[in-house]
């Protein structure tokens, strides 16, 4: 892994995708901004009115720390998972990629940087949405940015998991439904993870999200995260795993 | 020093040997065909070749380097034109030839400088900025050689180059590659198709079942198995021909559905023979490398 990223072969294959998304990048970022967009003002100012202030801070705000970390991971898998098993499984684009000097370590690299590269501009655009919004004032959230391209690395590494495994489209949709939805409710998006049951903390505390909303809701607040490290270990052990694995299952699939 | 050269290729797929011991040695600048049928194990030979599978056992050298030990080395100066289009659908025809030169190492203004004769070679010299969906067949294909000739290969691959295509498309096609070929390009190319072995392939090898059946130049070959000429015979009444009169006069014959094939060193005596029967109609030709190619994969029907 360390080799091939030195050997910067795949920034060709990530320049594709790049170039890709910058034709469509107006809806691109539309999309990633809106949904967040209508989660953040229903959710937040809706609930505001029964739930004045979380932990100290008010409930849109404490929201919208989550939120960004939870846009954040779903950029990264939709990439992974939709777009990625287009590239590689419906278009053929891998294929025609390594007929030239490219290996098949430099595709994956390439897609997983490029996944959480989605990441960071979806979680910079909903940063930007909250600022606007006037939800965040401290310079530290400026952190948010590498923090949203190290989330994404940790679920787009999971996420080529599945599509390495993947014989169709539908088979994501398990991936979505008992894997990222659930984390979204259990990690602390929308309370305190502290309201749970003591079980419910427990195996939250091994989901990646948890980690990231552990670094990323201080952050937007202005404070600074407590073993802030610790957790950006934890979202770098998920991610570099999940390449790991992944491109051995790659490798059986396509270089059989 | 060979462009390529292969010994004893074998790969297995399941417990079945798919490719059984292939040799192969590539001389610079010629056309080297692999004509076989579906399932013969030309793709798979392709990707071993181009290192995108490992073989079981055998040796392989491409362009003087080991693969797959070396294979992204010795792809450097290939060209691959694949089985299946895979050309970029986001991509317009211009961006694609752009974007594949970048994984080749090439810089921007090296793939820009190229990009205007890489159209004109695809005759798609005014389809720059179209996108691929609005090309048809024969433009994908001849953009997708002209995407493999991005990187001004030694050696150029194609996979079926012209399976799927209209006759006009077929001889643009043939026409271009005989221009790389006056350029001193090598070719390695695999089809299914007679015609397109013969108009092409300097040296050709048939593969059947995973095997090499005959290797050679086609005249060679067929003047090897098969007999100069060939008499076809059709029409009311074949059967009871073929039996009386068929055999004694071939060196060989055979009937197939309702036309008799009769293989013959001197036709003579069986065209004056059939002049007593107006009711059947007959075809007198040469010898070609479908006769070769049935004979020795046998006529059943495949996939
Ligand atoms: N990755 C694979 N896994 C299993 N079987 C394969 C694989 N690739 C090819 N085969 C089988 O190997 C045989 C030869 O295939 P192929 O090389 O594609 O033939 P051809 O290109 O001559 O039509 C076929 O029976 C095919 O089904
Ligand atoms: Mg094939």
């Amino acid at each position: 892994m360390i080799e091939a990223l030195l050997a910067g072969r795949w920034i060709a294959v990530w320049r594709r995708n790049y170039l890709v998304w910058r034709k469509l990048a107006a809806a691109s970022i539309a999309g990633n901004i809106i949904d967040p967009l209508f989660y953040l003002l229903g959710f937040g100012l809706g609930f505001s009115t029964m739930i004045p202030e979380v932990e100290g801070v008010k409930y849109i705000a404490f929201l919208a720390g989550g939120t960004i970390c939870y846009t954040t991971m779903l950029a990264a898998s939709f990439e992974a998972l939709y777009s990625g098993f287009a590239r590689m499984h419906v278009q053929r684009t891998w294929e025609g990629i390594m007929n030239a000097p490219v290996s098949l370590e430099d595709v994956v690299l390439a897609e997983w940087v490029w996944a959480a590269s989605k990441s960071l501009l979806s979680g910079t655009a909903i940063l930007l949405v909250a600022i606007a919004l006037g939800l965040s004032q401290s310079w530290k959230m400026a952190l948010i940015v590498p923090l949203a391209f190290l989330i994404g690395l940790s679920f787009a590494g999971m996420g080529l998991v599945m599509t390495a495994i993947a014989k169709s489209y539908d088979f994501f949709t398990y991936w979505f439904t008992l894997v990222l939805t659930p984390q979204m409710l259990l990690c602390g998006v929308f309370f305190p993870l502290s309201g749970l049951p003591g079980w419910v903390q427990a195996i939250a505390s091994a989901l990646p999200l948890t980690h990231a909303i552990a670094i990323g809701r201080p952050l937007f607040l202005g404070q600074w995260p407590q073993d802030g490290l610790v957790h950006a270990a934890v979202l770098a052990a998920w991610g570099i795993a999940g390449f790991a694995i992944a491109l051995g299952l790659f490798r059986r699939r396509l270089l059989a | 020093m060979a462009i390529l050269d292969a010994k004893a290729l074998r790969k297995s797929y399941d417990g079945r040997e798919v490719v059984a011991g292939i040799d192969l040695t590539l001389r610079k600048g010629e056309c080297y065909g692999l004509l076989g049928p579906n399932g013969a194990g030309k793709t798979t030979t392709l990707r071993m070749l181009l290192g995108l599978t490992a073989p079981d056992s055998g040796s392989i050298e491409l362009l003087g380097h080991p693969v797959p030990q070396a294979a992204r080395e010795g792809r450097i100066r290939v060209g691959v034109v694949p089985q299946m289009d895979n050309l970029d659908p986001d991509f317009t025809v211009s961006e694609n030839l752009l974007v594949y030169g970048r994984y080749f190492g090439m810089k921007e203004s090296e793939v820009a400088a190229r990009l205007p004769g890489l159209l004109e070679f695809a005759a798609l010299e005014t389809r720059g900025d179209s996108r691929i969906q609005a090309l048809s067949g024969g433009m994908k294909r001849r953009l997708v050689l002209a995407r493999a000739l991005v990187n001004d290969p030694e050696l150029i691959f194609l996979d079926e180059p012209t399976t799927g295509l209209d006759p006009q498309a077929r001889h643009l096609m043939w026409e271009r590659l005989r221009l790389l070929l006056r350029q001193g390009k090598t070719i390695l190319l695999t089809t299914h198709f007679m015609d397109e072995a013969e108009r092409l392939a300097d040296r050709l090898a048939i593969l059947d079942h995973g095997r090499m059946l005959a290797e050679g130049t086609p005249p060679a070959l067929i003047a090897e198995h098969i007999e100069p000429e060939v008499v076809e015979v059709y029409g009311e009444g074949v059967e009871a021909w073929f039996g009386e009169h068929a055999m004694a006069l071939s060196a060989r014959a055979e009937i197939h559905g309702e036309t008799a094939f009769c293989y013959l060193q001197d036709a003579e005596p069986l065209v004056a023979n059939l002049k007593g029967f107006a009711h059947l109609r007959f075809l007198h030709r040469r010898a070609n490398l479908e006769d070769l190619f049935l004979k020795l994969t046998g006529r059943d029907m495949r996939e």
